[in-house]
């Protein structure tokens, strides 16, 4: 609705105008994603939730997120308190487990994988007792 | 001359021919069974682990056949094939040997290295009674696990226990008791519950009160492994195991170095401790890394307990944890080479080693005439919780031995030491 009442754009300049704002569709400029936190992680988000299906925006305009904008994304915006149980540098605390689709990310290019629409990201702490 | 090319070319040839892609070949079996890992020349490994990944990485079976059930990952770049079985999607890398494989491989081969490792170092007897230490951590669950697998499959004759130690820690260790009472019923295995407040009239909730913040991991880490010793006793166990992994070990080889305890550095690799006691334990987890414990519980859906003790900030070994964790990010063998160094490590003969009796009050093991858990009760019940705490004080004569005996009495807690430890500085 909201989008009717803009003047009319071309298709790339929307992105240019609204970065991120809910007014516009979220289609192409966000992407769905499934995180799951375990092993202790999830202390660190509000209300201690495990598993969090979010909406990360999308900058290139590719349809695709690196790992490395993930993590800033869920460091600014999921994480509550002490970020440093989470991340460490621009990757996570050595310690900390991930997986996309239930792979190893080190199997996926770590950092640098390329995440798509649906994926799902488990980040399992293996820093607490025993 | 000739000769001698001619059979260069055909040595040459015969390589070549090796190279090509023959999923499930020989090279796996060595990877299959690593014990003790650490001995594996390197370059074989990482050759073994590279040969199969590139050839098999592009056969047109590498979407078709995935073992990830209801989450299908789409292919990706780094999409690759086990190396194991040259089928399956590969879920994980392993730190041990850099081997790409999938969830149905990895499964064998980390039950098969823990299987390899009870036999090689004969950890059980048919027909022992064995007490499982559980605190419904990642751990000691998937020990209980895959112990009681093991147990099944080779026929190994074990009467299996849970054996859990109630430390009387409100929101932390009665949530873990809970996950402890649900494996008991998943894996059907007896449980024995004792708690500090029964064995010593004192929960740590209480102690904490007393002493605060500062040394109550002394306490709990004492006490502890008393209570484990007494509940195997109450089980009639003829042995404990414990969850301790290689992370583990090779963590508290840096702190024993850190601390220049000699004598807990010698023994601290050693799979079996206490033989001379009254019920030995043992690590079968010593060359399991923490990484692969836990992607097994996760895949396998295991249900464990993970949240930090509420009364543990204990920062000299996070520290050394952390460092251990950054090590192992660069060259993930570091964590076997750290073992391997404190396997490898002699004492010279003239280090004087503390000498092994009873506590005169309790007949608990101990070097010295109270044992280190009689003597911190003491301070807790005369309100002196300081007592034990710390160096022992003695005349400037008698120093140097009174430390050794210290050092002895100290020895007690050496192998329950769990995450939060029980550290006297």
């Amino acid at each position: 609705m909201a989008l009717r009442q803009l003047p009319p754009i071309t298709p790339g300049l929307e992105e240019t105008l609204y970065p991120g704002t809910d007014s516009l569709p979220s289609g192409p400029l966000a992407m769905h994603l499934t995180l799951e936190f375990g092993g202790g992680l999830e202390l660190l988000l509000e209300n201690s939730t495990k598993v969090h299906k979010v909406e990360v925006p999308l900058k290139d305009g590719e349809g695709k997120v690196p790992m490395k904008g993930l993590l800033s994304w869920v460091k600014a915006n999921l994480i509550k308190e002490r970020p440093e149980m989470f991340v460490k540098g621009d990757s996570v605390r050595p310690g900390v487990l991930v997986l996309i689709n239930d792979c190893d990310w080190e199997l996926c290019g770590g950092l640098d994988a390329e995440l798509v629409e649906k994926d799902v990201v488990v980040f399992i702490s293996t820093l607490h007792g025993g | 001359m000739r000769e001698g090319f001619a059979a260069f070319q055909a040595t040459n040839k015969s390589a070549s021919w090796v190279k090509s892609p023959k999923p499930g070949a020989h090279f796996t079996i060595r990877a299959f069974r690593p014990q003790p890992p650490h001995l594996l020349p390197p370059r074989r490994r990482h050759f073994a682990a590279g040969r199969f990944v590139e050839p098999v990485g592009n056969s047109p079976t590498m979407d078709s056949s995935s073992a990830a059930g209801a989450r299908l990952p789409p292919s990706r770049a780094g999409s690759r094939l086990c190396v194991r079985c040259g089928e399956r999607k590969a879920a994980l890398k392993r730190p041990k040997t850099l081997e790409q494989i999938c969830r149905e491989c990895f499964y064998v081969v980390f039950e098969d290295e823990i299987h390899q490792t009870i036999v090689d170092n004969t950890l059980f007897k048919a027909g022992e009674r064995v007490a499982i230490g559980a605190s419904g951590g990642k751990d000691s669950t998937v020990l209980a696990y895959v112990l009681s697998e093991l147990n099944r499959r080779h026929n190994y004759g074990l009467d299996l226990f849970l054996l859990s130690v109630d430390e009387g820690i409100t929101g932390y260790r009665d949530d873990s008791l809970e996950t402890v009472k649900r494996n008991e019923i998943q894996y059907g295995l007896p449980l024995k519950i004792v708690s500090y407040k029964d064995l010593y009239g004192w929960t740590m909730d209480d102690i904490v009160k007393a002493i605060g913040l500062k040394n109550n991991c002394t306490f709990c880490g004492v006490f502890r492994r008393q209570a484990l010793d007494r509940g195997a006793a109450l089980l009639k166990a003829d042995k404990i195991v414990t969850g301790h992994n290689a992370d583990d070990i090779a963590e508290t080889v840096l702190l024993n170095i850190l601390r220049g305890d000699i004598a807990r550095l010698s023994r601290c690799t050693f799979i079996t401790t206490g033989e001379d006691g009254p019920i030995p334990r043992c690590k079968p987890f010593k060359y399991t890394y923490e990484k692969e414990i836990v992607m097994y519980a996760y895949f396998k859906k295991l249900d464990y307990f993970s949240t930090e003790c509420i009364y543990s900030p204990n920062a000299y070994r996070g520290f050394a944890r952390e460092f251990i964790k950054d090590l192992e990010r660069m060259r993930p063998r570091a964590i076997l080479d750290i073992i391997k160094s404190g396997e490898n490590f002699r004492i010279s003969t003239t280090t004087r080693m503390p000498e092994q009796g009873t506590c005169d009050r309790c007949g608990y093991i101990s070097s010295q005439k109270l044992c280190k858990a009689c003597v911190l009760l003491d301070g807790l019940n005369r309100g002196l919780p300081k007592l034990g705490i710390g160096r022992t004080k003695a005349g400037p004569g008698t120093d140097g031995d009174a430390k050794q005996r210290s050092k002895g009495s100290e020895r007690n807690t050496l192998s329950l030491q769990g995450k939060h430890g029980s550290f006297d500085f």
